[in-house]
Order: structure tokens, then sequence, then C-alpha cells
């Protein structure tokens, strides 16, 4: 298995009448899950690659019955009121791909979920990818691309930047390790499905025997997982590398999340917490792929 | 995070209900004065800077007459803080206080929430105060949607000890701080010191106010010039940067100047915020400082590519040029490249360069940079995905080892440079498109029409034309500048692709002439 998506995974998306929606219809037919509906409002009955497209979350549901994600591509500030759409309906798991989501938007949409039971990833995020089985968002860019760039396999990928999350990926299937599922959890400081909610699934999940995250400065994550590790919730080998180390403190970089909080949140303090708790934090990038072999084998 | 100057938090703060002393902005020792005999008493001066401890930094004055308050201006004004200078000064009341508080409304990203502190003491080294058991520190989850309730401010001020009066102004404040919060989407709203005034008002006698970026847009009254948090008033470069990124929403432009004086300067050029930070990681272990931080990705044109390469290049004493994202990126990485051959024959380019352009076609991109730049008397490397940061980052180390920056030096543009006889011209979306065609109908190949990727362009009796009417195609260029690059490479150099930052030119003459 794999988490957060699978080849049977039904999805629905909504903006799939936009540019970006259209065409990251494309990548998911193309490499899998199943894509059922789309919704943008006032463009009910037009079709999309064959997708049936309605004007409300609930009229699409009816039509083609229950789905398991939805997939958001609606502008920045109409994307936490399309997530909240798709969980007023039963939807269980959104993935909220739109970059610049007001903060105050994410918060109200964190209390909205929870009321209503249902998880989010991002905003701010490429999506998840279980290697063979199917991508939820943008993962990849292309079905061709994506399965040339990820293989199947042991590693449980948890990123919290997007461009490096395909790029870990990468590297570890030229080194001949596969993924079991890729996640960018976003890139933001608030997040549906931080670094220690993605984890805790990754622990129940029987295809992953390892755990390779990268971590960035700026929120209290890394040392949230830390703290998991001591608690033994998360008992599986981690690989994991810090990026930020430069970066001046209190600066914000493009990425939301790279802020320096307080004692928490700077570089050293993460790399001590994970250290400390039994993590292989490696210095370098390109170290990765060697550690996780390393793992592998011993283990 | 944007972060307002303690004088515009203020007012906003007052908008909300807040009380906070009565005072002006002055700009010169006679704003000063002038404000100061409105008051009507002798008023306490603050600099307005981003940065933390001002009173010890000696940027709070306390003048006792008129020289004194002109005297303290003319040295507040004088100062350089983090290498930026000090260009207003608010002049406020002075309250009689009681007794100094601490509150705050921040997110927390582990609860996910809003979060409401209060402490019994503030004040300056209030991170210290934290940790002394004799100070009671209050925090309260509030919901987003709802606010804080009053029941839920008066729980905690009875928690921090206040009782009387000030219980109730101290709650009542609470209400209203975590109100504002919501309202204008804070990342932080600090007061302190919240003073207990004699009369038992609640006053706001200092405030770190950061929003959130991404709303601003929705936040007009703010007047946030620049969504970014930068930690100093923005430059010049900076201003010019932020309006090349208003005006061109394709993809991300973030240029920032770093305070940190490294003794081995390189202007950095990122891709994703990531990626960036991981190869500035690289840059710093290979030896070099980034002069600046700068990430264009999320798809940008060659044109944004270009205009941003232009400000790295325009800052002083660099010894190298290093370009470097994440190394798998989805984008087409031969916009970048032609973006980078364009600003570096234009500027010309005088210190090594490596660049890392690795993703989604990385070949073409590696020759697009190869091609058009071999002839530079400095090197520029281009590499992939299979190059690391790292070994990309010690590429520029050997390069800069070997050779010094270079002097200026004659470049031919990919522009054409000379003045059309026969111009045929037409706008694009941040620029202008010009061809002379009495070069142009010299050309038998027409590289630029098969270059163009919207196909606009079009021979028609021997020189390149657009299709369709101007006013109908136009706006389809996406400019790739893919038809100067081919005109320049193999064709007649008859294609200048005009693309202005606005009052860049004016800024480097300025710069030029106060002999910088």
């Amino acid at each position: 298995m794999s988490i957060l998506v699978h080849r049977e995974t039904r999805v629905l998306v909504q903006g799939i009448t936009g540019r970006e929606g259209r065409v990251r219809t494309k990548l998911m037919l193309g490499y899998g899950p199943k894509v059922v509906a789309g919704v943008t409002p006032g463009r009910g009955g037009e079709e999309v690659e064959g997708v049936p497209v309605f004007d409300t979350v609930n009229q699409a549901l009816g039509e083609v019955g229950g789905v398991d994600a939805s997939v958001v591509f609606a502008p920045a500030f109409s994307a936490a009121d399309a997530a909240m759409e798709a969980m007023d309906a039963g939807i269980e798991f959104v993935v909220v791909v739109p970059d610049r989501v007001p903060l105050h938007d994410v918060l109200k949409l964190v209390e909205f979920a929870s009321e209503r039971g249902a998880s989010f990833l991002g905003p701010n995020t490429l999506g998840c990818l279980s290697p063979g089985e199917g991508v939820l968002g943008m993962m990849g860019g292309s079905p061709e691309a994506a399965r040339s760039f990820f293989k199947p396999g042991p590693a449980g990928v948890a990123s919290r930047s997007g461009g490096i999350t395909s790029s870990i990926a990468y590297y570890l299937g030229k080194a001949g390790i596969g993924a079991s599922t890729i996640v960018h959890v976003g890139g933001d400081s608030v997040v549906g499905l931080p670094l220690p909610a993605v984890l805790a699934r990754f622990e129940q999940d029987e295809a992953t025997e390892l755990v390779v995250v990268f971590g960035e400065i700026g929120t209290t994550q890394e040392e949230r997982v830390a703290e998991m590790m001591a608690r033994r919730e998360l008992t599986k080998p981690l690989v994991a590398y810090i990026g930020g180390k430069q970066a001046e403190e209190g600066t914000r970089f493009s990425h939301a999340g790279a802020i320096v909080e307080g004692g928490r949140g700077g570089y050293e303090s993460k790399v001590k917490a994970l250290t400390e708790a039994g993590a292989h934090v490696v210095a370098r990038f390109e170290d990765i792929p060697r550690q996780v072999k390393k793992l592998l084998r011993s283990g | 995070m944007a972060r307002l100057l303690e004088h515009k938090a203020k007012e906003i703060l007052s908008a909300h209900g807040i009380a906070v002393p009565r005072g002006r902005l002055a700009g010169s020792a006679e704003e000063a004065l002038a404000a100061s005999h409105e008051l009507g008493a002798p008023p306490v001066l603050k600099a307005q800077v981003f940065s933390t401890g001002r009173a010890s930094q000696g940027l709070v004055r306390f003048p006792t007459g008129d020289d004194e308050t002109a005297r303290s201006m003319k040295e507040l004004l004088g100062r350089q803080i983090h290498g930026f200078p000090v260009t207003h000064v608010l002049v406020e009341e002075r309250i009689q206080v009681a007794k100094e508080l601490f509150a705050a409304c921040i997110v927390s990203d582990e609860l996910a929430s809003p979060l409401a502190l209060l402490a019994s003491r503030g004040g300056t080294g209030v991170e210290e105060l934290a940790k002394d058991p004799s100070v009671i520190f209050v925090r309260r989850a509030f919901s987003a949607t709802k606010g804080l309730r009053s029941f839920e401010a008066r729980t905690m001020a009875r928690e921090a000890g206040l009782s009387g009066k000030e219980f109730t102004a101290v709650a009542d404040f609470l209400v209203k701080l975590a109100r504002g919060f919501l309202q204008e989407e804070a990342r932080t709203l600090e007061v302190n010191p919240l003073a207990i005034a004699a009369n038992g008002e609640a006053v706001a006698l200092d405030c770190h106010f950061s929003v959130d970026d991404y709303a601003v847009p929705r936040h007009p009254e703010l007047e946030i010039e620049i969504p970014r948090e930068i930690g100093h008033p923005p430059t010049e470069l900076e201003r010019i940067a932020a309006k090349v990124e208003a005006a061109d929403h394709r993809g991300t432009f973030f240029f920032l100047e770093l305070s940190s004086e490294g003794e081995r300067p390189v202007g950095f050029h990122g891709a994703g915020g990531g990626g960036s930070m991981m190869s500035m990681d690289a840059l710093n272990r290979a030896g070099f400082t980034a002069k600046n931080f700068c990430d264009t990705s999320g798809n940008p044109s060659a044109a944004k590519v270009y205009r941003a390469a232009k400000h790295i290049l325009a800052q002083r004493g660099l010894i190298g040029y290093f370009a470097s994202g994440s190394g798998v990126a989805s984008q087409e990485q031969f916009h970048s490249a032609r973006g980078f051959v364009k600003a570096f024959r234009e500027w010309p380019l005088t210190v090594p360069a490596v660049i890392r352009l690795g993703g989604n076609k990385e070949d073409v991109a590696i020759e697009v940079l190869t091609k058009f730049l071999a002839d530079l008397p400095v090197p520029v490397e281009a590499y992939g995905k299979d190059d690391s940061a790292e070994f990309c980052a010690q590429r520029l180390k050997s390069l800069v080892r070997e050779l010094p920056p270079v002097a200026p030096y004659e470049c031919t543009p990919t522009s054409r440079t000379d003045a059309p006889k026969e111009e045929y011209a037409f706008q694009i979306l941040t620029g202008r498109i010009s061809i002379d065609h009495a070069v142009c109908k010299g050309c038998e190949t027409r590289p630029c029409i098969p270059a163009c990727a919207p196909k606009i362009l079009e021979d028609r009796q021997g020189k390149a034309i657009l299709r369709e009417p101007a006013d109908e195609s136009a706006h389809r260029c996406t400019e790739c500048l893919a038809c100067e690059l081919a005109c320049f490479e193999i064709g007649k150099r008859a294609i200048e692709i005009e693309l202005p930052i606005e009052g860049f030119e004016e800024y480097l003459a300025r710069r030029k002439e106060h002999g910088q």
C-alpha cells in the first residue's frame, strides 16, 4: 500500500476548467488515479478531458457517487472556500494546491475541517504521489515525467519544499531506491497535514520501511517530529536534511515557511532535536541517497 | 511577512479602538519641533526602523527642550541601522505609566490557530522576563472565526493576576487586539509595553505588527509597498524589483539585498524557496556570502529572469554569479537560460558565473547558455539535475580563484543596437519588439519565425511580420526571447526586444552621479 493516494482513489477536481486544472487533470488521468468529476461554478455541463464538469460539489457527488479526495486549483483567494465546499459535501481529504492562500483563510479552514472530521494537504503544495499508483495535484508535471522520475519502493518521502520533493525522489530513484508515497506538505507555515501528521501515516503504512524528510527553518514541525520519535510514535528510521542554514534569522524568503520563531524553528534547534531523537540528519543534500541505502541494507 | 513601522502600526491600532499616545511623524528637526509644540510638552522621539531594542541603541530620546529636540533629531536622522539610514522619527507624547504589561496575538503553527498572550510584566527584555518565575505568562488559543470572546479575555486578565479597573481595561484591550489581529490578517501583533496609565487606561506604547503577505491585496489601508519580510525599509533596488513583480504575474520574482557584509560576495539567483536555501547553504560552504537573495520560480517568463539578472548584476563588488534552484524543476528551463543570455551580454557580465538549471528541458537550457556565452572573457558554466548544488558551488570557487573580475568590456548584446531604418514594432505584455525591416529583408533563413513558440510571426514579402494585426496577436507573445536570440545567432541582428525596468536606468545614473 501507500498513503493518501492509491490506484483506486476516486478524485474530484475543483477549478477543472482553469489552465492549471486542465493540465493537472491530464496528468492525473494519464498517471492515475481515477478522476471522476470536475467542478467549476458556472461551467456545469461542460467536459474537460472527458471528465464531466458540475457547478457544485454536491451536484457532482449526486451524479457520479462518492469520491475519496478533491484536488483544488481555484484562485488563491477562493481556495479555502472551495475546500470547505468539498468538506461540507462529505469529502474527507482535500489537496489545496494554490500558492499564496491567505494565512487566516487557512486558519478558518483548519477549524472547518476539524468540525467535519476532514483533513487537507497544503496549501501551496505539489500534492502527493504514490509511484505506479497515482498522483493528487501536480507532482511530476506530466505522466511521462512522473513515470520516469518516480519509482515504487520502501522510502516514504515528506518535504516542505515543492521543488525539493521531486529532487529527493529523483535522486533516490537514481540510486535504485523507490518510494512508497511522496508528499509535499506545502510551503506555508500553517498547513493541513504538517510533517508529524504525514509521518504518523507512514508509520502505519506497511509499504514504508523508512522515511526521508526535507525540513526547513521556520515552524516547529521538525521539532515535533523529534518529539514523536522520543515518544515512540514514530519508530521507522528517519533520514533528514534541513535547509536554510545560511538564511538570516527573521528573514523569510519566497517560502512562507522560512520564518525563524523563538528557540524552536532555527536550523540548530531542528538538527539537535532530530539527532537526539535518533534521526539521521545529513549535512549535505547529496548525502541523502547514501544514508538511505545504508539504513536499508542494515535493516 | 511584511512588517509595519511603529507609527503605521499605531494608526491601525487606533482605528480598532485601542488607545495609543498622541504623536506625529517627522522627517526633519523643524517638523519635530512643530509636532512637539502641538503636543504642548516635551515629547519622546522614536526612530522609525525595524530593529528591536531601540532604547539600548540610543534610537529613543527624551529631550528636555527645543534645542535638545532639534539636536536629537539631527543625530537620529544621521544614523544608519543595518546599513540603512533612518529617515523618519515618531514624535510622541509621554505617558505617565503606572505599570507595564505585555500582550500579543500570534499564529501558532503547532496549534494551527491564533494564540493570545498576556504577561503580568512587560517592557524591555521581555524574553528574559518570560523565564522569570515571578512573571505570569498566560496563553490562550482562540477561534479564527469567532475571535477572542470577552469571557476568554477576562479569564486571561484574571490569570495574569490583574484586578479592579486594570482588569477590566486589559480584558477589553485584549478583545480589541484580537479583533484587529483577525481583521488585518496579521501574523504577529505584539504590544510591548502595554502601559496601564496613571488614569487606569490601557495604552499601547510600542507595537510589533507583521501581516500576512498573501492577504496584503485585501488591505490597502496598510499601505504596504513590498509584501515581504525584508527586515529594513526597502532599498531603491528592492523597490524597483517589487514594481517588476507587480507588473508581471507570470511566476515569482523576489529580490532582497542582504545586510550581511561578506568578504566574498556573490550574486545569488535561486529558483524556489527550498531549492534556493539549499543552494545558498552550498554557496556558503564554498566560502562565499550571498550579496542578495533572489528567486525566480513558478514558471517565470524569460523576460522576468532577464530583469532579475539585471538587478543582481547591478550590485557592486560581486566576485561571482551563482544561479541554482532545486535541481529538478518542472518549469521549462530554457526560458531562464535565454533571460540569462540577454542580461549577461547586455550588462555585460564581468565575473565568473555558474548556472544550474536542472529539470524540465535542461538540455536545451544548457545548450543555450553554452552557445551564446562562450565568447565572453569570463567563464559561464551551465549544469543540470545530475550536478549537485554543492558541486556547482565548488566549481564557482575554482573559477573565482583562477579569475578575478574583469573590467567592463565591449560585448555585442543579443538585441540590435543600431537605430532602425525601417522599423516594424509592436507592444508586448511588458515591453516592445522592434524589427528593422531594412536589415531583416536581407535575411534568407528568417530563423525568428520557426523560433516563435506561439507562432505569431510569418514571412511576408521577405520580412518577418505579425501573422495577424498586432492588437489581435501581440498579446500572445510569451516574451520567451527566442526570436531575438535566433536573429542574433543566425539572422541579421534585426530584432530588438526592449524590456524596460521602471526606474532602473535612473537609479544607475543617480548612483554614478554620486560617484558610487
